[in-house]
């Protein structure tokens, strides 16, 4: 399988070629868009899980297994004297293979989805143009071996990002949320570009790893960590917290997070794949690729790194500060939107607190049940005539059975149900490696965060799936008798009746779901593969780790407390379910305040909307005036200045020049007519002048020879 | 023996009756009759020349007269031609008339 190593950059090059190939289709050839789409998205998957077997059978030797392919991208100047060549390629490592396999797998159920989803939608084609372009970068920003092509991908998805959340511009506020999420994202992307030509400065090189000269090799990193700027800061420690701010801007921590609930205004899908499955946790991808460079510290320190320290902290805010604005929405996708913020603050702390493996673990099955679980809010919506105020939904149970068991999966697995599903062992491990980490205050944040997630997961399926519909008093005046829902008959179709998907969307949640509960088992700490694969090491399987005492002890709490926060939800909303959809939640009736604060999400948006924004307006408004009155004046004083010169030079031109050509003119046309009188035409009067001239000339000569 | 002043001054008066005629006339034919006028002037000059010269013997003088006179009536043939296709031309041969040349 070595071939695979060379020819990796086809798993990118084959959804932007499908990507490419639909942007010229014409509007209504939507099987062929569809078909380029999914045909590529399977033989890229079929592709990376060819790569993923290479790496499996490379790695164990220690040593993450690593092999990267490297080209001239461009060069000026010659190389070998002072020249700078600019080189790029790409990596095949285990972490690198995993995201490929979990990337495609998910872009792939998301396609066949998104046939079903968007099957009325006018503009199918330019869906999954964007799609391909999107799922193509983000391939292409797994293999990167270097900062510079990362970098170049991850504006490419940030850009399909932004298309695909304005991708019904006509609504205002999806295409406010598309320019809400590109210019929050650019924020951090600034960051990172400052980061990565500071990088280039200091190291001369953007390629991760290349033969002990890469970016993130000893050499390199020991340089980096040993210098110390101005501020007393590790060089490594300030790139790296520079290329975290990009993180930041992408998946969505405090204090960027601001952009990925409004990004829920795209299509479902988009919010599935995009927002929650794969693209946001591309920030937390890239703090996994320079790993090396946050944990970089100088010889003989052995404190941990301030990068990394940073990492958790920022994890460890965002995972408690979103799950509990989660509590208090109404919107099915914002609570979901959410409730990824904090699971990727999850993922930050597992990061900084644990290493790699810890959070591309729970990367890596966070990405299979978001999906899932957007993929069903997706079916639920898509089944209730595009709803999405939980309020309005409830008693969905019946209607949509398989939405409603593959949700009720997600479900489980997001909160961390114990034993079976597989967020259960990925959350465990990061608050494992949150305990024994220098304080233990992110610990206690993770476990509130654990808390508030199953709590905020069972408020919403109870109002979703449970209880009678609520779909508001004249929309169901025409069914008489909730009961009659119960039957396993379709129910009298109406406008407002819910109705199970078909199955282009119910199979990818049965595969996502399957995948959900199945993913965990490789990365239990009885048989560590997961963990073992990226980092190197063989692992053997032995359940006798299970029964450690601290890590009993841990599972037992995090178990509880899952139970706690299902147990809470249940008994405020499972309990006795709303009967109407105007009716206050029940935490409102306890708490209106902190309800409202929560509903409100903190006020960060109007904290901004009063101190960035206006700032920014009030500079925007300086900055007019400026122009307005003294670039404006500068520029205008200029130009007079011009205009006077020029109208000076006229009047020279007018007054001096002209007329004194003019008269050079006249007086050589006067000459001319003068001489040309001489030339009269007639023979004889030459003649005369010849023979004048002979008499004087011989008068002369007369003359001449008398006075000698 | 006539002295050769004599001569030379026959032969200048009749050079400038020759040069008069070909400045005043504004007939083309007689202003070629001037010309000729002035030729044999110049013919007689040769002669007198010739004949009281340091060498009379030889016939070079009246070798060459007779040559320019040949050449003067080639000459006259040539002119009278030109003067011929001038009039076919302009239908006069008023020399005043004849004055495509002027500047």
């Amino acid at each position: 399988m070595d071939w695979i190593v060379h020819d990796l950059w086809l798993v990118p090059a084959l959804p932007l070629v499908a990507a490419g190939l639909s942007a010229v289709l014409k509007r209504r050839q939507r099987r062929l868009a569809a078909a380029l789409a999914i045909g590529s998205m399977v033989l890229a998957l079929a592709l990376s899980c060819g790569a993923l077997i290479n790496a499996v059978e490379h790695s164990g030797h220690g040593s993450a297994a690593r092999q990267v392919v490297n080209f001239f991208w461009f060069q000026a100047g010659d190389p070998q004297v002072n020249g700078t060549a600019l080189r790029l390629g790409w990596v095949l490592d285990p972490l690198a293979a995993i995201m490929l396999v979990m990337v495609s797998l998910v872009s792939l159920l998301i396609f066949i989805y998104s046939l079903g989803y968007m099957a009325h939608d006018e503009n199918f084609t330019r869906f999954f143009c964007f799609l391909a372009l999107f799922a193509s970068a983000m391939l292409g920003l797994v293999i990167a071996n270097s900062l510079l092509l990362l970098f170049i991908c991850w504006e490419i998805v940030g850009l399909t990002s932004y298309l695909l959340i304005g991708f019904w511009y006509h609504k205002p506020s999806a295409a406010a949320a598309a320019k809400k999420a590109f210019i929050t994202t650019r924020i951090g992307d600034l960051a990172l570009l400052l980061g990565m030509v500071w990088l280039y400065s200091e190291t001369g090189t953007l390629l991760f790893y290349d033969g002990g000269n890469g970016c993130l090799e000893r050499s390199a990193l020991a340089g980096l960590a040993a210098q110390t700027t101005s501020l007393g800061l590790a060089v490594s420690t300030g790139i790296a917290l520079l290329v975290f701010c990009g993180a930041i801007g992408k998946s969505g921590q405090v204090p960027l997070h601001v952009w990925l609930p409004d990004a829920m205004e795209g299509p479902t899908p988009v919010s599935a794949l995009i927002h929650a499955a794969t693209m946001v946790a591309a920030g937390v991808f890239l703090v996994a690729r320079v790993y090396p460079l946050m944990a970089a510290v100088p010889e003989g320190v052995a404190s941990v790194p301030s990068a990394l320290q940073v990492v958790t902290w920022v994890g460890a805010i965002t995972a408690v500060f979103a799950a509990s604005i989660a509590v208090a929405q109404t919107d099915i996708k914002r609570i979901l939107a959410y409730s990824t913020v904090s699971q990727l603050g999850f993922m930050m702390l597992g990061l900084g607190a644990g290493g790699v493996a810890v959070g591309m673990f729970h990367l890596i099955t966070h990405a299979f049940f978001k999906a899932l679980l957007f993929l069903g809010a997706g079916s639920v919506i898509h089944g209730c005539w595009d709803e999405q105020d939980i309020r309005r939904m409830g008693g969905l149970r019946r209607l949509m059975p398989v939405t409603f068991a593959t949700y009720a999966v997600g479900m489980l697995a997001l909160s961390g149900f114990p034993l079976v599903f597989s967020g259960f062992w990925s959350k465990e491990e990061i608050l494992h490696c949150a305990r024994g980490w220098i304080t233990p205050v992110p610990f206690y944040l993770g476990v509130f965060g654990a808390l508030l997630t199953a709590f905020y997961m069972i408020r919403q399926v109870c109002y979703v799936f449970l209880g009678v519909p609520r779909s508001g008093g004249h929309e169901r005046a025409h069914i008489s008798d909730p009961s009659t829902l119960s039957k396993s008959a379709p129910p009298p179709v109406g406008r407002y009746e819910a109705q199970e998907s078909p199955l282009a969307m119910t199979i990818p949640l049965m595969v996502l779901a399957a995948f959900s509960v199945l993913l965990g088992l490789i990365g239990t700490p009885a048989w560590p593969w997961f963990q073992g694969f990226l980092d190197g090491d063989t692992v053997t399987g032995e359940v006798g780790r299970l029964f450690v005492p601290a890590v009993l002890r841990l599972m037992v709490l995090s178990s509880a407390v899952v139970f706690l926060g299902l147990g809470l939800g249940w008994w405020f909303y499972g309990r006795k379910p709303l009967s109407s959809a105007e009716e206050p939640d029940v935490l409102e009736r306890l708490q209106p305040d902190i309800f409202a604060l929560l509903r409100r999400k903190y006020f960060v948006d109007e904290v901004y909307a009063a101190t960035v924004i206006r700032f920014n307006a009030w500079w925007a408004q300086v900055c007019d005036w400026l122009d307005c009155w003294v670039w404006n004046g500068l520029v205008q004083a200029l130009s007079l200045l011009l205009v006077g010169l020029a109208w000076l030079n006229h009047l020279l031109d007018e007054h001096v020049v002209n007329p004194g050509f003019d008269e050079g003119c006249h007086r050589l046309a006067k000459g001319g007519m003068l001489m040309s009188r001489l030339q009269g035409g007639r023979v004889q009067a030459y003649l005369r002048f010849i023979g004048v001239a002979l008499t004087v000339l011989v008068l002369f000569l007369i003359w001449g020879c008398r006075s000698s | 023996m006539t002295p050769l002043p004599f001569y030379l001054l026959l032969s200048a008066s009749l050079f400038a009756i020759g040069l008069a005629g070909a400045l005043t006339r504004r007939n083309a034919i007689l202003v070629l009759i001037g010309i000729e006028l002035m030729l044999n002037a110049a013919n007689l000059n040769f002669i007198a020349f010739w004949r009281y010269g340091p060498n009379p013997s030889a016939l070079t003088g009246v070798i060459f007269v007779i040559f320019s006179i040949g050449v003067a009536a080639a000459e006259a043939a040539v002119g009278l031609a030109l003067i011929i296709s001038i009039y076919r031309h302009y239908r006069t041969t008023n020399l005043d008339q004849i004055n495509v040349m002027k500047g």
